[in-house]
């Protein structure tokens, strides 16, 4: 490669630096068009560059929503494999109704298929947030839970995962470069079954990528800061006292003492240094919850807090 | 020759860039979406938007795009609801019409689809029986309205 060469590769690497920090979109195209127009690529090396930058482009911020859609379906139902839903139609309707009139107050109201909340028969405390919306909360954590503002804090928690992308971004990129790869190489709009089974391949290990996280390892201690700072946004919002996250997290911390290493005490930082961050951002004064949400939440869920 | 690149950089980019952040066509990226009277997810459904469906939309204000539907009715939708990408491969989602790549076009609406579920529904790999039964527990705007002034939670920004 002589000194032009070098120029040419180097003028086009900067000039793609420059439309990567600029936040332009198909900058990659636009990158190697100009260094053709100028003369300094030539046309392989244009193309090349073109390669290159669409391979750095695609990532999990690529997944559209449908796409987020699609894979938090797949992981909810890899979920189900594990936790049993708990089928009690009350119940998960008022979760339901709660749930989703604290999503309307998110910073992300929107996803392809909307949220959706259901209760998990496990007496593990713990609660998932499949991509897309799919939340699951088992009845280990709403024991945590004594009113309807500290089961607003969970959800809001939840959602907050959900808004911030946080069960996409534990997919492997090699995943997703692969499964740019497939789609970008085939023009037909149905894929052919070859591409189909490889895609699929893909996509279960993209899914278990997630089910991974949201089970095993956890997400990362600033992500799951990130989401209480978030829920507390949340929470305020809506009309709900802050300070519910706080009390449902100090429960959550009694019950558990007898549970180190299962459940939500293995996938997320302890509560005390969550209250210990959550707490100075926090009103302190706490006004008795309201008698109507006491209420409805007593009814609503009293028959699955009785259930073993 | 350097200082001739970078000069023809600015110029090319600079304007790419400021147009991106003004008024365009968007695309839907939500399945069921609700075009408001207002800038509330509470607010009267003036019309709905499917998928793919390419509006007219102006400066967004506190996350909320004005939008203008094909046939004139205008209303709002949440930021969260549309997407600078062509989304699917739909008859009107050109370079024309929204600016962008034809390989952007290209790739929009495959990858992790309907087409991989059902191919992991027909190999019986996944049971979706509870996921589809989540699907179906969706909540009205009346219900929610209701939920709130029932439980005496008026305060909030919308």
């Amino acid at each position: 490669m002589n000194a032009r060469h070098w120029l040419a590769l180097s003028i086009g690497v900067g000039l793609l630096a420059a439309l990567w920090f600029c936040g332009c979109e198909g900058m990659g195209e636009v990158g190697a068009e100009i260094g053709k127009a100028t003369g300094v690529l030539t046309d392989s090396e244009a193309e090349s560059v073109k390669r290159g930058a669409a391979a750095v482009e695609k990532s999990w911020q690529d997944l559209t929503p449908e796409q987020e859609y699609y894979i938090g379906r797949a992981v909810a139902a890899r979920v189900f494999e594990t936790y049993r839903p708990l089928d009690q139609p009350q119940a998960n309707a008022y979760l339901n109704v709660l749930g989703q009139s604290l999503a309307v107050f998110s910073e992300r109201p929107e996803t392809f298929g909307g949220y959706r909340f259901l209760l998990l028969d496990s007496d593990e405390v713990n609660a998932f947030a499949a991509p897309g919306g799919l939340i699951l909360v088992t009845r280990g954590m709403l024991r945590c839970c004594e009113n309807e503002d500290e089961l607003a804090a969970v959800l809001a928690h939840e959602i907050c995962h959900v808004q911030a992308k946080h069960g996409l971004r534990a997919i492997k990129q090699s995943r997703l470069t692969e499964a740019f790869t497939i789609v970008a190489a085939e023009s037909a709009k149905q894929l052919g079954s070859e591409e189909l089974a490889s895609l699929t391949r893909e996509f279960e290990s993209s899914v278990g990528d997630v089910v991974m996280t949201l089970t095993t390892s956890g997400y990362s201690r600033t992500q799951e800061r990130d989401a209480d700072a978030a829920a507390v946004r949340l929470l305020k919002r809506a009309g709900y006292p802050e300070a519910a996250i706080i009390t449902m997290l100090n429960r959550m911390n009694e019950r558990l003492a007898d549970a180190r290493g299962l459940g939500f005490a293995k996938t997320h930082p302890s509560a005390t240094s969550r209250i210990d961050v959550l707490k100075p951002a926090i009103p302190t004064a706490q006004a008795a919850p309201d008698a109507v949400r006491q209420q409805r939440f007593a009814t609503a869920m009293q028959p699955v807090l009785a259930g073993q | 020759m350097k200082t001739k690149v970078l000069a023809m950089l600015v110029a090319i980019t600079v304007p790419i860039c400021v147009g991106i952040a003004f008024a365009a066509p968007m695309s839907v990226q939500v399945r069921n979406g609700k075009v408001r009277a207002t800038p509330s997810q509470l607010g009267k459904t003036v019309a709905t938007v499917d998928y793919g469906d390419v509006v007219e939309t102006g400066a967004v204000q506190s996350g909320w795009y004005p939008v203008t539907m094909p046939d004139g009715t205008k209303g709002w939708l949440h930021e969260s609801a549309l997407s600078k990408k062509p989304v699917a491969m739909r008859a009107g989602t050109s370079d024309v019409d929204t600016g962008v790549s034809s390989d952007e076009v290209a790739l929009a609406g495959k990858g992790f689809n309907e087409q991989v579920e059902a191919k992991l529904r027909a190999e019986g790999t996944l049971d979706y029986t509870w996921v589809d039964r989540m699907a179906a527990f969706e909540v009205g705007v009346e219900q929610i309205v209701e939920f709130r002034r029932q439980g005496n939670l008026p305060g909030g920004a919308l």
